[in-house]
């Protein structure tokens, strides 16, 4: 597949992580050009015209959430990295951190610039730990060359400080990572009011994804322009896609956004493993909803997975072949769910354990006529009642899976067995 | 000031009210757990979701602000089976304990599921198991299995007794509230969060068992543990002496005031209750020579009466001086005045003052009702106390109001007056003054009587009779008319409310005032 690369180009790179390699590649050029000749309107108005999107899963226009920053609070403004990458089949952020992290400090500092922030931090996975070893001793470097301080370019004081967090999941919801930072438990918080307004130590905070960032100083390098022509009208650009699973090969690869699901699997992942048949794929991380294998000639944007009753989300690309048996498959998402809820919610905080204990009966030859419809009415009744979309997220799989998948759940139900041969000692 | 139609019905509101707070102004039961209007917004209960025009998702009440022309329907089908979805999840993990839970009867999983219940449960799993009957301390037990994690003792704790105890731990079904390691729930207000508490999960430890909530009755009253004069219902039982060994009063609440304690009360006023039913003097006593006697009322008043008549014949009233105390409502201080200014006896509440614990929220330094009300109605300029003036033999008699003498004087003291004087003595409760004194008067407590306190920042408020006085005890008005009658000089009034009246008149700080407009939250007198 013939297409530019934004992200990845340099994640093959020996050695290329660091400093002298990233200068060498044209690193840091765009944040002395946006220091020293462009206002915090040019650089916004750029990234609007660029059509970047909040590639943490949410899709937010990128340009418009800075705007949101009030110019005439005397608050201080905060740059708020979400490195708490998470969502079960992603691994973008990863590579990201470890392989260009100057990538990363770079698109920093040009949103900081841009949203008049001097106090920048980066919220770690704390299971990342190699993730972080090396994105701390690139920020290291960057303090050195004079990337981070005071008068970077004689223009910008800013300051870094990178923390790790506790590995809550609930934790890379922008609200609870909030939270999380200042010390608290990691709870989402109600909105409004938006972190723009209020957010961290309730002052005016930007929370954006790794990737999102990584792809600021290509935008400032080639303009706007050339960006947005790489991806769909609505959707600049290109994602790095983390694909796993039953794949020949699975691994990340970076694709225009408007790639299609099925050019991703057949064509960068070398198609399904064994020469099996390709079941079921989960295209945004194990949240958006699942498709089958006949919904999979969709483009991978924002926009068209949406309007495909999905989510384009984390852009993590599960393959499923025709050997998975979908009851397991919910369990261990479910299992998930059931574990990672906050509990602050009180449909999400009983909803999701309930369905996992239901589930795990089904999986395991105790299943009862009704306990799909009661699958299906509690995911349903958790649904967009709570105060994130954790709910909603733990919600999908259920629905989506049985509602796709009925015949092979109620043969669960029926027959106490797996038609598939699986075996499970549950209970 | 935006107009929005709720149900219907057309309300204005003044900017920054809630969707919940206009329901509540018009009076529409709108569910709700986490919500308390006196702690921040948490929003996680869930419960009080609406229907809003225009907004696709039902919305959250407590946290969503009114605007012009919202329409809103709290009773629509898919508000209601939002109701009906929140609690099945609530009480999906609940332990269902109602029988022996003494939150029955004012609980709220069981008011809300009556009007939206399920009914028919489809719940078949294990439910999650937690820790039950923790005690967090000297007054409140824990049921982490009831509890709904609607967080609203942990908000009570951080943001008004600021002592932080309670956290959230866990995640997901297993999340738990529970105490800091290393805490425990002694702060002066750990009571409120039993108050507070919608469910089961925080119980009291002092009326954990004592009786069902549904014999309780209820009368409003004030604290008279201090100063602030905080706003109280009394929760008592009459017709079952089988409770709590005879006891009336079973618990006391706070009763919301706005001018005065908010939702709120200390732990020391809520469970100075005991003292209505215990420790009673209950039938006047006379000491002579030595020996105790219990009398009846009726030679009371006679010695009382013969006492003062004799002296008043003798042209001795100024060897008598009476002690009025803080303790006393508006109107007795007001009457025992004014018999002693008809008398020519001398008045004198001075005696030394006994501060206590206080802080800048609602706890007063100064342990009486009533010494604002007390200093209004002003009494005698003398500053020599009467007590030195009896121990100097410059009186025969005194008659001492509620102070325990031997608690301010020292028992040495208090023997030497007592060998100085006929000391009468008229309180509610045993104490080594009521040991000593040559006539007991045994008085009703606060809530046996009307009248009024006014508080450390000059709120009038009422005390209202819940029941009769214990026994043989006697309201200090009663006890005031029946000597003024005894002695052929009858009082013109012959209840609180008419002695207010009089009060009203004759003292300016009550200018304006009377019972009606004082209700029960009590009012300053204008200006």
């Amino acid at each position: 597949m013939a297409s530019e690369m934004v992200l990845s180009k340099r994640l093959k790179n020996p050695g290329g992580a660091w400093f002298d390699a990233y200068v060498a590649d044209g690193g840091y050029a765009a944040a002395k050009k946006v220091l020293t000749a462009m206002t915090p309107a040019q650089v916004i108005d750029e990234i609007n015209k660029a059509n970047l999107r909040g590639l943490g899963g949410a899709g937010f226009p990128t340009g418009k959430k800075w705007s949101f920053i009030p110019k005439d609070s005397p608050k201080p403004k905060y740059l708020v990295v979400n490195a708490d990458e998470g969502e079960p089949g992603t691994f973008k952020d990863r590579y990201l951190l470890e392989r260009d992290p100057h990538a990363l400090i770079e698109g920093m500092l040009i949103a900081a610039y841009s949203i008049g922030c001097h106090k920048a931090y980066v919220y770690i996975r704390g299971e990342y730990i190699e993730p972080y070893r090396r994105f701390v001793r690139a920020i290291e470097e960057a303090r050195k060359k004079g990337w981070i301080g005071e008068a970077v370019q004689g223009k910008w004081d800013w300051e870094v400080t990178v923390h790790r967090g506790a590995g809550a999941y609930i934790c890379g919801e922008e609200t609870a990572l909030l939270s999380s930072l200042e010390g608290g438990k990691g709870f989402p918080r109600l909105k409004p009011p938006f972190p723009a307004i209020s957010g961290l130590f309730a002052s005016p905070t930007i929370v954006n994804n790794v990737e999102t960032l990584c792809c600021v100083p290509p935008i400032i390098r080639n303009g706007a322009e050339w960006f947005a022509k790489i991806g769909t009208p609505k959707q600049g650009g290109t994602r790095l896609f983390s694909l796993s699973g039953h794949v020949e090969k699975p691994g990340l690869y970076e694709a225009p956004v408007s790639v299609t699901l099925r050019q991703l699997i057949e064509q960068q992942g070398g198609g399904v493993r064994g020469g099996k048949k390709l079941k079921a794929v989960v295209p945004g991380g194990i949240s958006a909803k699942i498709l089958t294998a006949a919904e999979i000639d969709v483009a991978m944007d924002f926009d068209s997975l949406t309007a495909a009753g999905t989510m384009a989300g984390s852009a993590g690309v599960i393959v499923m072949d025709e050997s998975t048996c979908m009851v397991k498959a919910l369990l261990t998402a479910a299992k998930f769910f059931a574990h990672e809820s906050c509990g602050q919610c009180s449909p999400c905080r009983e909803g999701p354990g309930r369905l996992y204990k239901i589930i795990q009966r089904v999986a395991a030859g105790q299943g009862r006529r009704q306990d799909l419809d009661v699958l299906l009415a509690v995911a349903g009744n958790m649904e967009g009642k709570t105060i994130c979309v954790f709910a909603d997220a733990a919600a999908w799989p259920i629905q989506s899976y049985i509602r796709k998948f009925r015949s092979e759940f109620e043969h669960h139900v029926e027959t106490g067995t797996c038609e598939l041969g699986h075996a499970y000692a549950h209970h | 000031m935006p107009t929005l139609t709720i149900d219907g019905r057309q309300i204005t509101v003044p900017s920054g009210t809630t969707v919940l707070q206009a329901c509540d102004q018009l009076g529409m039961n709108v569910p709700r757990y986490c919500y308390h209007p006196g702690l921040s917004i948490a929003g996680n209960c869930r419960i009080c979701l609406v229907e809003i025009d225009k907004f696709p998702k039902l919305q959250i009440s407590c946290n969503t602000p009114t605007a012009d022309g919202m329409v809103v329907k709290t009773q629509s089908d898919k508000t209601v089976k939002a109701r009906q979805d929140v609690l099945e999840f609530l009480l999906a993990n609940h332990p269902l304990d109602c029988p022996v839970c003494d939150q029955a009867g004012e609980c709220e999983l069981q008011n809300y599921y009556m009007d939206h219940g399920l009914y028919d449960s489809r719940f078949e799993e294990q439910k999650v198991k937690k820790q039950k009957a923790v005690p967090l301390g000297e007054t409140v037990m824990l049921d982490q299995e009831r509890c709904i994690l609607c967080s609203r003792c942990v908000r009570f704790t951080d943001e008004i007794s600021k002592t932080s105890e309670f956290g959230i731990f866990d995640r997901g079904d297993h999340a738990e509230v529970n105490l800091y390691p290393g805490k425990t729930l002694d702060n002066k207000y750990a009571g409120n969060v039993v108050d507070i508490c919608p469910v089961g999960a925080l119980t009291d430890r002092d009326f954990r068992f004592k009786a069902r909530v549904w014999y309780l009755s209820s009368s409003p009253s004030v604290c008279p543990g201090c100063a602030r004069g905080c706003s109280t219902d009394i929760h008592y039982v009459l017709d079952r002496p089988y409770l709590a060994e005879g006891a009336r009063v079973m618990r006391l609440k706070p009763r919301y005031n706005p001018d005065v304690n908010q939702w709120w009360m200390c732990d020391e006023g809520r469970y100075s209750y005991k003292s209505i039913d215990q420790a009673r003097l209950t039938q006047p006593i006379c000491r002579q020579g030595g020996e105790t006697h219990d009398f009846v009322w009726e030679l009371a008043f006679a010695e009382v009466v013969r006492r003062l008549k004799d002296a008043k014949t003798r042209g001795a009233l100024s060897q008598w001086g009476i002690v009025p105390s803080p303790q006393m409502t508006n109107e007795e201080l007001f009457v025992t005045k004014q018999l002693a200014q008809r008398w020519g006896i001398a008045c004198n509440p001075a005696v030394p003052v006994k501060l206590g614990y206080s802080d800048s929220f609602l706890i007063q330094a100064d342990k009486n009702p009533n010494r604002r009300g007390m200093e209004t109605i002003g009494f005698d300029a003398d500053k020599a106390s009467l007590i030195d003036r009896a121990l100097r033999g410059e009186l025969r008699v005194l008659y001492v109001f509620d102070h325990d003498l031997v608690d301010l004087y020292g028992a040495e003291k208090a023997r030497r007056l007592s060998e100085q004087v006929y000391l009468i003595y008229q309180g509610t409760n045993e104490n080594a003054t009521s040991q000593l004194a040559h006539l007991v008067l045994p008085s009703a407590v606060y809530a046996e009587k009307d009248g009024t306190f006014t508080n450390v920042d000059g709120h009038v408020q009422r005390t209202f009779k819940a029941f009769e006085p214990l026994q043989g005890a006697r309201p200090t008005l009663e006890i005031l008319f029946e000597i003024a009658k005894r002695m052929d000089e009858p009082l013109i009034y012959s209840s609180a409310v008419q002695v207010f009246k009089a009060l009203a008149q004759a003292v300016p700080a009550f200018h304006g005032l009377d019972y009606d407009m004082i209700g029960k939250t009590g009012k300053r007198a204008p200006a």
